[in-house]
């Protein structure tokens, strides 16, 4: 068994670089399939990603206090939110917490506050929802109180950055179907052209008294080391336009938000499982769609 | 060694071969002659099992093969040794690699292969192309890199589908001296073939088939056509 298994490696290594042309040709399209599926995982992942991230941000309430609004004062509002059902949870944020906060979501780039002496934040207190839903009347709630000099809830925006990800999510999925049956059609165009090419080759080993495994073996490793390749080829594609683009995004980013894409590291290393999983099924499939048709008898 | 009993095959209407029954020793050398059409092919592919008969019993080595399972069949042609017309060499492999493709098939061990190869290719005079491909070597060359595959395993009968049908005259028996020698260390030999001369200078015995006939079957290399 393991003398057959080392004959097969050896003999698919070899051919694999004999075969030239068609591993080339198999490459390109596995590679390819494996591209599409991977831009798939990227945007699907990060899409939902920043919904969660989105409403997370955005499932608080800032409320705003008075300066007159003692600390004492601002407990008994807080007691008061927290008895609604609406509410999970309330937080009191003096305006130097607010400060430190600000400063360390714009990192480095808080040269812009170095000229103040004072501190222009308010104190305030964080509403966290329980769910978005009762987002309006908590706000409403607030607004009522006295004491309270403003009120932030960003509904509308919410719900458009909700819409907008519902449909991006939606095309994306309408989009990589069809470029998934793109890449199905030339995956089985390859097989068609290597089924070709393996006829003969089949026959005259069967002449000289082959068994089916004999000549399977080494054709199915080929298919998969084929799809290992060119599963390694499409992760470093992926990965090295992955790292470009957070780059850019996160610099971009803060000001926008400060929510971040996906680590490249967690996604590179789950996209290596599945595209080495992909690759290596795709590879053995095909070898073995090329070969039934010359094994039955 | 091969044994037809009747044998029959059609394709859809017309006989490819009509009750045919003949009989082959061990150690013999036979030419099957006739027309295009005549039921040569289908004979030699009825022997190693790529076509089955409609009716009828066909004994190689003293089995029935007619009664084999499809499993059995690699196991059959591992003991038949094959040349054919277009070589059937396999472009991927070396001219060492494709006669050690044969033994590799009976799980010969690499060291047996790697002694055994170098000798039969030195006995078939093309032990310097042992790492040339087959499209580096003429087609004589071809012809007996297919020879050396085909007995490298010793088999008890070679069959020979026009093996000088793509060589000159003068490769095309070089090969045939190949052939007979081969044939005179005890392995049994059937060749189709075209070549008049061939048959008449070899003096064997002939077997002439004609629309699926045995039409006559006579010793001394003359075709009675």
């Amino acid at each position: 068994m393991f003398k057959g298994l080392s004959y097969a490696l050896k003999q698919a290594f070899v051919q694999l670089f004999r075969n030239k042309g068609m591993t080339v040709a198999s490459l390109f399209s596995i590679t390819a399939m494996l591209l599409i599926l991977g831009l798939f995982f990227f945007l699907t992942v990060n899409v939902n990603f920043i919904t969660e991230k989105i409403k997370d941000e955005f499932n608080t309430i800032e409320v705003y206090l008075l300066d007159e609004t003692t600390e004492a004062q601002a407990q008994v509002m807080a007691t008061s939110l927290k008895a609604m059902d609406e509410v999970a949870g309330v937080e009191y944020i003096t305006k130097d917490m607010a400060m430190e906060e600000f400063k360390a979501r714009l990192g480095d780039r808080d040269y812009s506050f170095e000229g103040l002496t004072t501190n222009p934040l308010p104190n305030s207190l964080r509403v966290t929802l329980t769910s978005l839903e009762g987002g309006e009347l908590t706000a409403e709630v607030c607004r009522n109180m006295l004491g309270v000099e403003d009120v932030r809830y960003y509904q509308t925006e919410i719900n458009k950055v909700l819409k907008i990800s519902n449909y991006f999510q939606r095309g994306a999925l309408v989009i990589i179907g069809f470029l998934i049956i793109i890449s199905v059609m030339v995956v089985s165009n390859t097989v068609k052209l290597t089924v070709m090419a393996r006829q003969r080759e089949i026959m005259i080993m069967k002449f000289v008294g082959a068994t089916n495994w004999f000549i399977r073996g080494p054709m199915l490793l080929e298919g998969m080391l084929i799809g290992l390749i060119s599963a390694g080829v499409a992760l470093g594609c992926m990965g090295t336009i992955y790292v470009r683009i957070v780059e850019a995004f996160n610099n971009q980013a803060i000001a926008l938000l400060s929510s971040k894409l996906v680590e490249p590291e967690f996604m590179i290393t789950n996209l290596a499982w599945i595209f080495a999983a992909l690759g290596i099924s795709i590879g053995a499939f095909g070898s073995i769609i090329s070969m039934r048709r010359f094994l039955k008898a | 060694m091969v044994k037809f009993d009747n044998v029959t095959k059609k394709y859809e209407t017309n006989h490819a071969l009509d009750k045919a029954t003949i009989h082959i020793a061990k150690g013999e050398f036979v030419f099957l002659v006739g027309p295009s059409g005549a039921g040569k092919s289908t004979f030699i592919k009825l022997i190693i099992k790529e076509l089955d008969p409609d009716s009828g019993r066909i004994y190689v080595n003293d089995k029935e093969i007619t009664r084999l399972s499809n499993r059995e069949i690699p196991i059959l042609r591992r003991g038949i040794g094959m040349v054919f017309q277009d070589f059937r060499l396999l472009p991927n492999k070396t001219v060492f690699e494709n006669v050690a493709f044969s033994m590799e098939v009976v799980h010969y061990t690499q060291r047996t292969i790697r002694r055994q190869v170098p000798q039969v290719l030195d006995l078939m005079g093309i032990g310097d192309k042992r790492d040339k491909f087959p499209s580096e070597l003429s087609a004589g060359e071809q012809q007996r890199v297919a020879i050396a595959r085909a007995i490298i395993n010793n088999p008890q009968l070679l069959i020979a589908d026009e093996p000088t049908g793509n060589l000159d005259v003068d490769t095309a028996w070089e090969i045939m001296k190949l052939i007979d020698q081969i044939n005179r260390r005890g392995t049994t030999v059937v060749m189709v073939t075209h070549a008049r001369d061939i048959v008449d200078r070899m003096g064997k015995r002939v077997v002439t088939l004609d629309s699926g006939k045995i039409i006559s079957d006579s010793n001394g290399g003359r075709r009675d056509v």
